[in-house]
């Protein structure tokens, strides 16, 4: 499998502690991944290094067929470049429809200007349908965002990744405050995902992590402890050691 | 299936069916074209006010709807002002010298009428020549252009230092409070060449018109009127596709916008900058009518003010910003203007001109503390309450 994303040597320090500490990782362009690991292991950061918000000290991150580093990227322009971020807490824009926040995610040139002359089209339209269908919405189009249920919105967010079209999905934590019937649907619309482009999900819940069935990156003070399918990394002493023994 | 944008937003109708019945209304009773019945001083005051409105609309463009608490937007007003004032105070003083050197007996040399010139406006500050800013003030086209160019730039550069640095929230007000000052402060002095504390003065006589003010302050009301019904509309029409639903993501949740690809910085930057132009054209159409500009009117309290306005109006819906500056202004130059009777309390007489600030802040206390929605949010809720009303 070609290698979407390579992540090689990265160090990130605040104020003298490391909270990534040369962390290797690759991912391939059509893969799930999950990846777990106790609190302050690094996920977090871990993902904003991707996404731009964070500048690494030292390392290389290559992106893509022409392995574009990434380092000194703007976040929009790694955004356009085909990455996709979910935040923990379901971020969607409140007091906007359901609709306006899918065709805000769409696809489509991000200058002000051609934004400002923008007029949704028949198609575009269908689109936004077609995934709001997808997320299990499609009543919902023209209600504000800030009236739907805690999982609604987490769905409408995943909807709104998928709008973008990215190659790499970067999941946090989808399934907090989910139902088991919600876990279960978000379960499918990733697993869907994961069939065209690459999706990282970050996850406490093993339960979550083991409906998923996909390959497993364990994280531990910045850096990868293990790696391998859920049984195999759960068997591993250090493993069990630092996350699961607790 | 697309409608027009008018069609989905018939309130843009509404207002401008409003604002051009006030005006003609205004007309029809006022000294210049009317019956007589509105002084032209009040006509004057009312055009004043449509300025005022137009800059608040662009506040709430750049407040309401991008969430960006600029304290700097009439620093962009004044600047707009002086821009015009430069050539108002120039062209007459210019054929003011004209009439009295052609009374001798050689015709004048061009330098004679520039020096006489210089000495007529620069004389309260001890000066006769002209400083370099002053280069194109014989040229009504040059100094027009000034009008919006010398806003834009300003805040094409602050924005762009304070954006690119990622300055948002309330640092960033005080940023542009600082700028505010800093501008204030530089006008005052002499040798900044605008007069320092003497200003701009008698911009309400227009060179070569010899109409009298009642006329000219119709005029004057109705450019005010035009450029605020055009001024509302590019501002409503701004908001009301997806480039609105880009800025108001940028006030809910700045970082999730980035994350979507969108160049928050550049987005923040183009509305800067236009409501900053706005600012500057309805400076450009105030200070004729106001007669006087002076560095105090670019005080930072007046763009203070400015947010009070938009906020007792309503945020984020344009014609609150419209409400509450006409209201808020009208009110508080009624109360400063002398005309409120003082209220005797036997002990102590309120007398308004002191007291009307301390009453304009309250109700801006309460109005955020109560009324978040502000003058519109009111309206909107006895609306709602209305039909709920009728459906139950």
């Amino acid at each position: 499998m070609k290698t979407l994303l390579e992540v090689s040597g990265v160090t990130v320090s605040f104020d003298g502690f490391r909270a990534i500490n040369n962390l290797s990782f690759q991912i391939g362009s059509a893969e799930m991944r999950a990846v777990i690991g106790p609190n302050g292991a690094g996920k977090t950061t871990f993902m904003d290094i991707v996404t731009g918000k964070t500048k690494p000290d030292e390392g290389h991150i290559l992106w893509g067929d022409k392995s574009i580093s990434l380092i000194g990227m703007s976040e929009a322009r790694i955004a356009q470049a085909g990455i996709g971020r979910k935040f923990q807490k379901p971020t969607v824009f409140e007091d906007q429809t359901v609709q306006e926040n899918l065709l805000l995610a769409l696809r489509k040139d991000r200058s002000p200007l051609s934004v400002l002359l923008y007029r949704p089209n028949r198609r575009d339209l269908d689109r936004v349908t077609e995934l709001a269908q997808q997320i299990g919405l499609p009543d919902q189009l023209l209600r504000a965002a800030g009236e739907l249920s805690h999982g609604q919105k987490q769905w409408l967010e995943i909807g709104m990744l998928l709008a973008q079209d990215p190659q790499l999905l970067l999941v946090d934590e989808p399934a907090a405050g989910m139902t088991l019937a919600e876990r279960e649907k978000t379960t499918t619309i990733l697993a869907q995902a994961a069939k065209t482009r690459a999706v990282v999900v970050v996850e406490h819940d093993m339960e979550f992590v083991r409906r998923l069935d996909c390959k497993v990156t364990v994280l531990h003070e910045g850096a990868v402890l293990a790696e391998g399918s859920l049984d195999h990394v759960t068997k591993n002493q250090d493993v069990i050691d630092v996350y699961l023994g607790r | 299936m697309e409608r027009s944008f008018i069609a989905r937003n018939p309130s843009v109708l509404v207002f401008l069916a409003l604002l051009a019945a006030f005006t003609l209304g205004v007309t029809a009773l006022s000294e210049g074209f009317g019956i007589g019945v509105v002084s032209t001083s009040f006509v004057k005051t009312l055009g004043k006010t449509l300025c005022l409105c137009l800059v608040a609309v662009a506040m709430d463009l750049i407040w309401g709807y991008a969430g960006i608490l600029s304290l700097g937007h009439f620093a962009f007003f004044g600047l707009g002002g002086y821009m015009i004032g430069m050539w108002l105070m120039y062209e007459r003083t210019r054929q003011i010298v004209m009439g009295s050197l052609s009374e001798g007996v050689l015709p004048p040399t061009p330098e004679e009428i520039q020096a006489a010139i210089g000495n007529q406006i620069f004389g309260v500050v001890g000066s006769s020549d002209f400083p370099v800013i002053w280069a194109f003030a014989d040229s009504l086209f040059v100094q027009l252009v000034l009008v919006v160019a010398v806003p834009g730039i300003l805040a094409l550069v602050f924005g762009w230092l304070a954006f690119r640095s990622r300055v948002t929230g309330v640092y960033l007000s005080i940023l542009t409070q600082a700028m505010t000052l800093g501008l204030a402060l530089y006008l005052f002095q002499n040798a900044s060449g605008l007069r320092g504390n003497n200003g701009l003065s008698g911009l309400q006589n227009l060179p070569g018109v010899q109409a009298p003010q009642a006329v000219v302050s119709i005029w004057f009301l109705w450019a005010s009127a035009l450029a605020l019904g055009l001024g509302y509309l590019l501002v409503a029409w701004i908001v009301s596709g997806k480039f609105g639903s880009v800025i108001r993501g940028i006030r809910d949740n700045e970082a999730r916008v980035r994350f979507l690809g969108y160049g928050v910085e550049r987005y923040k930057l183009l509305i800067f900058t236009v409501t900053a132009c706005i600012a500057g054209i309805a400076g450009a159409l105030y200070y004729p009518q106001a007669g006087i500009i002076n560095p105090a009117e670019v005080a930072p309290i007046a763009s203070i003010y400015l947010a009070v306005w938009v906020a007792i109006g309503g945020r984020g819906k344009i014609y609150g910003a419209v409400i509450g500056t006409a209201f808020v202004s009208l009110v508080s130059s009624w109360f400063t203007g002398g005309q409120a009777p003082d209220v005797s309390l036997g002990f102590y007489t309120i007398k308004w001109v002191d007291w009307w600030l301390i009453v304009l802040g309250f109700s801006f206390v309460l109005v955020t503390l109560f009324a978040p929605g502000g003058i519109s949010g009111l309206v909107e809720l006895m609306q709602r309450r209305r039909r709920k009303g009728d459906a139950g």
